[in-house]
């Protein structure tokens, strides 16, 4: 049996005694997307890093070129502005979710 | 003497598919703690009833070497026998010829099968064990597990489906199973994934093991996919034939009728449920302390335990019981307890099995996490189940019954035929608590002594609203009812419901919030 932990869940203002599952429990907080930050939203092995620090790009212009699941997707930057950093090179492998570029 | 030796012959052409994938396979296939595919069968079905068909099936593969490959019965063992004297058609992928793996031939033995069952309108045991697609007869194998998947959709609600997980069930033969009404796990030996821990690691280079990813505890704690877990199959096969004395062999009749059986005299159903509604207490309590024998026989108990489902018989019939579970998350509904209930009161209304239902819970499950999880489209999927289900739809209100919560549960609203509260019953848009801070925010806010006011205020609206009197001032509820009288009251409306019949506007099929 996985382990229960035991607590209060609060709903309108009244506190329930009750187990809380491991789903509850182990839940995410919210945080807000930044604009700014070009995530992988797939794991898999970046291709190619089309900008360096310091560049200017528009919207829409190529970054880095992420290959997954036999697809090269080219991700793209939202808005223009200047790269801040770039925290990949070509052949690196990468999880769900790490920050490959920013742009200011 | 010719004719005797033409059975001889028989007799030794049996013998040799009986070994299947021969001893030195059925050895390693021991040491991983399994039975052979047809000692399985035998384990389920009642003793001497076993009809094997298509025993001497070959495949006719003949690239890559397949054409020199002698695969006995094609990896696959299909018969028809009983269980509890009752007909079933079963299958069972046999691990010790090439890994079980699925062919053309193997595939249209399952299909033989399946049809067999649909026609006879008898239920269909599928038991897994294999590797997946035999690669060798490529797209052939595709077609199988899609003349599969096919059957398994069409037989739907027609048929009950169990799928028993002995072994490794992966890639797009664990849609089989997905698509059947229960499916039985074993620790340790029951594998179902979709992509396994070797392309996990190539494709995104994350480790995990198999058991991990998709072992028989994930599937009944995390994922839902699974209904019934056990330690061994010994334990396993006792589960299926449990499940089936409950169930109806078909959509058109009902399950078997038992001895009527009194509740055990331990059960002291004035005294399980605390009078604050905040305390916890196990439900499973007050359905043992209503069905017949006080037997109770849970399905999915590892899954979304803030939600009770399972079969039960009251009065020698099948019910099957939907309760929240204070002891978990208060019984909140959420995302997975209300896909967990939905699915089970679908069942029953599919194989004419009269619902249960005991309320008691809070409401929804707030947080970011829930509504991002489309928590509004899984709630629904209860709204929906109770509404759709025409068999008699019986309801207890224990305690609380809040907003949403007291609509989504079997409520009259949802054509409930009898809707009973016990006196501890809070029908109401929300707790005291919360109603209070909204209704009199400006006189709370306002006054000198907030808390002071606070708490008065909620004292009003609990003595005024927090009870069962006002739903039942508009008949909501049909009757307030001492808990004593519970088992009474439900035997007599199930008595009274045995003949229920309701019309529903023709459709094709409708739109469920899947």
């Amino acid at each position: 049996m996985e382990k229960r932990e035991t607590g209060k869940l609060i709903i309108d203002h009244t506190g329930y005694t009750t187990s809380l599952s491991q789903r509850f429990v182990s839940r995410k907080p919210y945080a807000p997307p930044v604009p700014g930050r070009i995530q992988s939203f797939i794991p898999g092995t970046v291709v190619e890093v089309l900008v360096r620090p310091g560049d200017t790009v528009k919207e829409g212009d190529d970054l880095v070129i992420l290959e997954a699941m036999k697809m090269k997707n080219r991700l793209k930057s939202h808005l223009e502005g200047h790269v801040v950093s770039v925290n990949v090179a070509p052949g690196d492998r990468v999880a769900k979710g790490v920050v490959l570029v920013e742009i200011s | 003497m010719a004719l005797e030796k033409k059975i001889r012959e028989l007799k030794e052409k049996r013998e040799k598919m009986l070994l299947g994938g021969g001893e030195e396979a059925i050895v390693k296939q021991k040491a991983m703690g399994k039975n052979t595919a047809r000692e399985r069968i035998m384990s389920i079905l009642d003793v001497g009833t076993f009809h094997e068909y298509d025993m001497f099936v070959e495949h006719d593969a003949r690239d890559f070497g397949m054409d020199k490959k002698n695969l006995p019965s094609d990896g696959v063992v299909i018969g028809t026998g009983t269980v509890h004297g009752s007909p079933v058609a079963v299958f069972a992928q046999d691990f010790t010829v090439a890994g079980g793996s699925l062919g053309l031939m193997h595939s249209r033995k399952i299909t033989k099968i399946m049809d067999h069952a649909l026609k006879m309108r008898i239920p269909l045991i599928g038991i897994n064990d294999s590797g997946g697609a035999r690669i060798q007869e490529g797209v052939n194998s595709l077609a199988g597990y899609g003349e599969i998947f096919f059957r398994n959709t069409i037989s739907s609600g027609v048929i009950p489906q169990i799928s028993v997980i002995l072994g490794p069930c992966a890639g797009g033969a664990v849609y089989s199973p997905a698509l059947t009404d229960f499916v039985f796990v074993v620790d340790n030996i029951s594998k179902m994934f979709i992509t396994g821990p070797e392309v996990i690691k190539t494709v995104l280079g994350e480790e995990i093991s198999m058991e991990d990813l998709g072992g028989a505890r994930v599937h009944c704690e995390t994922t839902g996919n699974a209904h019934f877990f056990s330690a061994s199959e010994e334990e396993c096969f006792s589960q299926i034939k449990r499940l089936i004395s409950f169930i109806p062999r078909n959509n058109q009749v009902r399950a078997d009728v038992t001895e009527i059986r009194p509740p055990d005299a331990g059960y002291d159903i004035d005294k399980i449920v605390p009078g604050d509604p905040t305390l916890p207490y196990d439900v499973r309590e007050v359905i043992r302390a209503v069905a017949d024998g006080s037997d109770f026989f849970e399905i999915q108990e590892m899954y979304a335990r803030n939600m009770v489902i399972g079969f039960g018989r009251m009065g020698g019939r099948t019910v099957g019981f939907v309760a929240n579970q204070p002891l978990e998350m208060a019984g909140v509904l959420d995302v997975d307890s209300s896909d967990k209930a939905a699915r089970f009161i679908r069942y029953c209304d599919a194989f004419n099995i009269p619902l249960v239902t005991f309320v008691d819970l809070p409401g929804y499950l707030p947080g970011m996490d829930q509504e991002h999880a489309g928590v509004i489209r899984h709630g629904a999927k209860v709204l929906y189940a109770y509404s759709e289900a025409t068999v008699p739809k019986l309801t207890v209100i224990l305690r609380k019954a809040y907003g949403g919560g007291y609509i989504a549960m079997s409520s009259r609203h949802l054509r409930a035929d009898f809707v009973f509260a016990w006196p501890t019953a809070e029908i109401a848009v929300m707790g005291p608590e919360g109603a209070a801070n909204i209704i009199f925010r400006k006189e709370i806010t306002s006054a000198a002594n907030p808390d002071e006011v606070r708490r008065q205020k909620v004292e009003e609206y609990r003595e005024k609203f927090a009870n069962p009197y006002v739903a039942a001032s508009r008949g909501y509820v049909d009757a307030v009812i001492e808990p004593s009288e519970t088992r009474r009251l439900l035997l007599h409306g199930l008595e009274v419901s045995e003949k229920k019949e309701v019309q529903l506007p023709w459709k094709k099929h409708g739109i469920p919030p899947f």
